[in-house]
């Protein structure tokens, strides 16, 4: 119920809160910032917070210094390329436990889930081998296949959470009506399934497109994707704090957004379903 | 109801998910058991050969396994505690009413979505570096001497890193779990006297124990594969200051070459991540009934 307040105390709390929360906030703030100014100004000290001589120079650089635009598209096709094809082998497997589960059905999702709890590293050695003998080291298809194996268990669950919340009496009544199975997913259970499916996928880009256990393991340069690309920078050459913050913001502004749009969603996919 | 027709067309539907997961699982698994039991360098190929559990030996002597198993321990330890009591008091503060409550919890959870990358080398170059770093100008503007980050506490630096990574998910799932809570049962309290202490140990942590776990198990699995944020800043050193399990074997392996030891380190590893993963699918399990 809505309680009552003082505006004092309201007062006092959103000043700590809006504190606290600039504070978490601040180092991506600060690299924003930092985007904006010359290699000197961005060394500087005493630091300048806004008072500095605005450039754009660097996202320009970025590009110029080294192809940051493949790197880029790289990170797209892998992240949503391992979001649909895993989107693809998932939805059935969805729809079946759902719709109709067997005395085994909470079993294969308990297993499923389980497989998402191996460390990468038990799995490192055979796949970096496999991968250099089946010349998929340094690939965008190697990076597709790995990325949705090992997301697959995530959208498996979080399609299944949404997949029991819809009615299953709508698909009695399209089946008495002699709707055959592909009808019956095409025309009854697709529009109802649709928002389920959008934050699943929602949710799966932004996890691939962070993943950096396998990314970086598994690219070298050509299909490198940003992860593995800005850890470039990690290097004493790369020490160019601007042009580190313009390709940094360029890497995480897309995601950003994605995901302050996905709160909720985070919450269901990350504990599978057991908060929501 | 379901007849066998749907059932069968449901088994072909789930096969595909299945063998996929069945193979990512066992395939690499097998091999790096078979691995681990082998002789096995990449500079040394042809020389393959049955060596029992030689490799385990090694590594599990090996001064640098104790000294990755107590920095993992650590490293998950010390951000769990950052980030579960910071994650509780964070969505008590969100809870309440405040202005632009909307915006402070966009700016909180941001974090979230930074590639580890990147955050670690935002952290590592413009916060920590002892030189052109925002906290040395800091300490030099009251008169200390700048500390060196990550040469001198590589891995409480990286825990600060990786807590500032995962402090959103812990607020986000706490703050769910809060605003479930029934108000009446919160406000019935008050009127029976209960002081705001009591009130938040008797009925708000209570109610929120199944979000703590949920935060630190999964925080757990994902903490023991901490990887990037190593890698980008310190490389496991000074020495194996900063070294965790995850990347020993990594370097182990694909910087050592030495495939034998490191899958003996994988297999390690994979046991430590099980006993976690017991917990989780058992807590998950039982709400699945619920």
């Amino acid at each position: 119920m809505a309680r009552k307040v003082s505006t004092r105390r309201k007062l006092i709390m959103s000043a700590i809160a809006w504190t606290l929360g600039i504070l978490i906030f601040f180092p991506i703030l600060w690299t924003f910032i930092t985007s904006f100014k010359t290699e000197a100004e961005a060394v500087a000290s005493p630091p300048s917070f806004l008072f500095f001589h605005w450039t754009t120079e660097n996202y320009a650089q970025v590009q110029e210094r080294s192809d940051y635009f493949l790197h880029f598209m790289n990170s797209v096709v892998v992240s949503l390329g391992s979001t649909f094809l895993g989107l693809l082998i998932a939805i059935p497997a969805a729809w079946a436990m759902a719709f109709s589960p067997t005395k085994r059905t909470k079993d294969v999702l308990m297993w499923m889930l389980s497989t998402k709890m191996m460390p990468p590293v038990g799995a490192l050695i055979p796949i970096y081998l496999i991968f250099r003998d089946g010349g998929l080291l340094d690939t965008r298809t190697g990076l597709v296949i790995v990325l949705t194996l090992i997301n697959l268990p995530i959208i498996v669950w979080m399609l299944y959470t949404y997949f029991k919340e819809i009615p299953g009496e709508i698909l009695e009544a399209a089946r008495m009506d002699g709707a055959s199975l592909p009808k019956e997913i095409v025309y009854v259970l697709t529009p109802m399934a649709v928002p389920g499916i959008a934050s699943t996928l929602l949710l799966n880009i932004i996890l691939s497109w962070n993943e950096a256990f396998w990314t970086l393991n598994l690219s070298a340069s050509k299909a490198a994707p940003l992860t593995a690309f800005i850890a470039s920078y990690s290097s004493p050459e790369g020490l160019f704090y601007a042009k580190l913050s313009a390709a940094s913001t360029m890497a995480i502004a897309p995601i950003l957004i994605m995901g302050w749009f996905s709160q909720k969603q985070l919450v269901r996919g990350l504990t599978f379903g057991a908060v929501k | 109801m379901a007849t066998t027709h749907t059932h069968s067309a449901a088994r072909l539907m789930m096969a595909p998910s299945v063998i996929l997961l069945f193979a990512w699982m066992a395939v690499p698994l097998g091999m790096t058991i078979y691995f681990s039991f082998l002789r096995y360098n990449l500079l040394m190929p042809g020389m393959e050969e049955y060596t029992g559990f030689l490799n385990y030996q090694y590594f599990l002597t090996d001064p640098a396994f104790f000294a990755a198993l107590t920095n993992t321990l650590l490293l998950v330890g010390g951000v769990l505690s950052i980030t579960i009591i910071g994650g509780i008091a964070f969505a008590l503060l969100l809870d309440q009413p405040i202005f632009g409550q909307g915006i402070v919890r966009i700016l909180v959870i941001a974090p979230f979505f930074v590639m580890p990358t990147v955050s670690a080398l935002v952290w590592k170059n413009m916060f920590m570096n002892p030189v052109n770093g925002l906290f040395a100008w800091i300490s030099r503007s009251f008169g200390f001497a700048p500390l060196d980050f990550l040469a001198s506490i590589p891995l409480l630096s990286i825990i600060i890193i990786v807590a500032w990574q995962w402090l959103p998910f812990a607020t986000l799932i706490m703050l769910t779990a809060l605003q479930s809570l029934d108000e009446e049962q919160k406000d019935a309290a008050e009127m029976d006297g209960a002081g705001a202490v009591s009130r938040f140990l008797y009925i708000v942590l209570p109610h929120m124990a199944r979000a703590i776990t949920v935060v630190i198990l999964i925080e757990t699995i994902f903490l023991l594969s901490v990887f990037a944020e190593i890698l980008v800043t310190t490389n496991g050193g000074p020495g194996t200051a900063s070294t965790n399990l995850t990347y020993l074997v990594y370097a182990q392996a694909l910087l050592q070459f030495d495939i034998g030891g490191a899958s003996a380190g994988g297999i390690v590893a994979v046991i430590l991540a099980n006993i976690v993963a017991i917990f989780l699918v058992r807590l998950i399990g039982k709400n699945l009934e619920a």
